[in-house]
């Protein structure tokens, strides 16, 4: 469903501040996978994710997405294969515009937008029928501006506007980092259930390496711009946060060697 | 009092463009002083050589919405700051419509001693200018305009407009071309300002090259008074406000020249104070709680109390902490605008 062959991204290149962020980085996701991914600060994973969803261009490789090489669309040209949840959740959703608005906006994402009504009578039931999925009442309150919830609400809104389309791919960017525990919780289950009711090919960037083992089938963990680990699911299952942490140091201190040695 | 009016509901077009811009894209446009004389200028042209009155409206407002299409290109294509890239466009049109009217004005009164024909003449010659009849004519235009504007809003592309405005981020996420959205809005709304110029030159009986210039504050004060009144909790009352706005604004001009409170060479002045009094209003949390309280419409800046119950779903780990992140009231608006340079020479036709 995804591939990605030899992609790299540095920023700032030629300058003192030169960072590569993505050395050739492949990675193949077959439909159904859901990987979670994991690593340091500065790793590469976010630019992964905007690489992937074109936010980013990249400097050399291909990106696949159910076969179509998407490597020269803008962002808003790849929304119609892939949806993206944000960290921040203002982020995914437009402030001044009602519920039943914003989810218009996402079910005709990668469409062509004309003149027809945004919101009708049968779209309005098939989001309300959507919003109850959450079970946060947000089916009563259409018309309320979703800059009037808080931030939890908002991300499930975010993500069920990505996820109720059914998009090849989606992408989630710690997407619940900015929530309090219990918020975050809810997110994740929530994030598992429409990931397994809609079968989506899912990507979840996360800093919480318990989360990153508990959810999806397969793991992959980056440093400095590369891939230094991937778990498949019977390998996950084993592996504990501590094996994890050994994984991570040892590979770190090869990798400071390595350099040292260069 | 009736001709006050009547100039209120032709800059209501205007004032109903602003609104797009400022409003719903959040795009401060300033093409808004030079585009409402090229339709002004089109119109008055053809119309001095004889063209149909009607058609030359029509051009009129063709000729606006293709100055918002350069603001648009300059904006998007070459990346050019929203504000600057309008100013551009404006001080570019002073030339341009000085070639399109072949002078700095164009007279619509008489041509070879006979009356020019304009959308007004019939009006004229049956001697209801300023009259309620003819007040009655040009509010149904314009509600007809803020019934489409509201139609066009809520329909798929409108909603793309509005998140471009709203959430670039999102809406790019989305599949909105932020590009597309952001051009054909500017050519909705200057074609509504370059209609507004057309139909006021043939109004006043002529268009002056300075006909526009300040303008863009009468289109701010418009939506911003005409928000105060009528709120924005619904887009259709908002729309309907910038209508009412305009023509609020032109009474309050009409009433302060004519009880001698300000005399016309005042206005921009106050005008400007006026716009910046809203602007901090609007962006107060104090002054806004405060206006929310004396307004019976802006409950949109209360948060409505949350009583969903939205804990439901929430995992059985004993009892929840208070959310720490409370409904955001909708953030105010980034100040874009700066008044325009007030011009003492160019008094107010109030």
């Amino acid at each position: 469903m995804l591939k990605l062959v030899g992609v790299s991204k540095t920023f700032f290149p030629g300058t003192a501040n030169e960072r590569r962020a993505l050395r050739q980085v492949a990675l193949e996701l077959a439909e159904g996978d859901f990987a979670t991914v994991i690593g340091s600060n500065g790793a590469g994973k976010s630019t992964l994710l905007n690489v992937i969803a074109g936010s980013l261009a990249t400097d050399g490789g291909a990106i696949m997405i159910d076969g179509r090489d998407v490597t020269k669309l803008p962002a808003n040209r790849r929304a119609g294969l892939l949806a993206r949840v944000f960290q921040d959740p203002q982020a995914g959703t437009a402030p001044h515009l009602t519920i039943e608005q914003n989810m218009s906006i996402a079910l005709t994402r990668g469409r062509r937008r004309g003149l027809g009504p945004g919101v009708g009578r049968r779209r309005r039931a098939e989001f309300r029928e959507q919003l109850a999925v959450l079970g946060l009442g947000l089916e009563n309150r259409l018309k309320t501006r979703v800059g009037m919830l808080s931030g939890g609400q908002r991300q499930a809104l975010s993500l069920l506007m990505a996820s109720f389309t059914r998009p090849k791919l989606l992408l989630l960017d710690e997407h619940t980092a900015a929530l309090d525990p219990a918020r975050a919780e809810l997110v994740t289950a929530l994030t598992e259930k429409v990931v397994a009711d809609s079968q989506l090919t899912a990507l979840m960037v996360t800093h919480n390496m318990a989360q990153a083992l508990r959810v999806g089938n397969r793991l992959v963990m980056m440093h400095e711009g590369e891939i230094i680990l991937e778990l498949c699911a019977d390998q996950k299952r084993r592996t504990t946060v501590a094996d994890l942490m050994d994984r991570f140091t040892s590979v770190k201190g090869q990798m400071a060697d390595r350099s040292l040695l260069s | 009092m009736q001709n006050a009016i009547e100039q209120g509901l032709i800059f209501a077009l205007l004032a109903l463009g602003v609104f797009l811009t400022y409003r719903i894209l959040n795009f401060a446009d300033l093409t808004v002083d030079s585009s409402f004389t090229t339709g002004g200028g089109t119109a008055a042209i053809l119309i001095y050589n004889g063209a149909d009155p009607y058609l030359a409206t029509a051009a009129g407002c063709a000729a606006g919405a293709l100055a918002g299409l350069i603001t648009g290109l300059l904006h998007t294509k070459l990346r050019i700051d929203p504000l600057l890239a309008s100013i551009l466009t404006m001080l570019a049109l002073y030339s341009v419509n000085l070639r399109i009217m072949g002078g700095p004005n164009v007279g619509l009164n008489l041509r070879d001693g006979q009356p020019v024909e304009t959308i007004f003449l019939p009006l004229k010659q049956a001697k209801l200018m300023a009259s309620w009849q003819a007040v009655g004519i040009l509010a149904a235009v314009a509600l007809a305009l803020t019934v489409v504007i509201v139609w066009f809003l809520a329909t798929n592309f409108g909603l793309a407009a509005q998140a471009t405005g709203d959430n670039p981020q999102m809406a790019v996420a989305g599949g909105i071309s932020t590009d597309f959205t952001k051009i054909v809005t500017l050519m909705i709304s200057n074609g509504l300002v370059g209609l507004s110029g057309a139909v006021y030159a043939q109004f006043q009986g002529f268009a002056d090259v300075g006909m526009g210039i300040g303008l863009i504050l009468v289109g701010l004060a418009s939506v911003i008074v005409g928000n105060a009144i009528l709120g924005t909790r619904y887009m259709a009352l908002a729309v309907l406000g910038v209508v009412v706005g305009s023509v609020v604004y032109r009474l309050v001009l009409y009433y302060a020249i004519y009880w001698e409170i300000a005399a016309a060479g005042d206005m921009r002045l106050i005008s400007a104070v006026l716009v910046v009094i809203a602007l901090v209003i609007s962006q107060s949390e104090r002054l806004r709680g405060w206006a929310a309280r004396i307004s019976p419409f802006r409950s949109a800046t209360i948060p409505e109390p949350l009583t969903a119950p939205e804990l439901r779903a929430e995992p059985a780990e004993g009892p929840t902490p208070a959310d720490p992140t409370p409904a955001d009231p909708a953030p105010a608006r980034p100040a874009l605008v700066r008044p325009a340079p007030a011009d003492p020479d160019q008094g107010e036709e109030g």
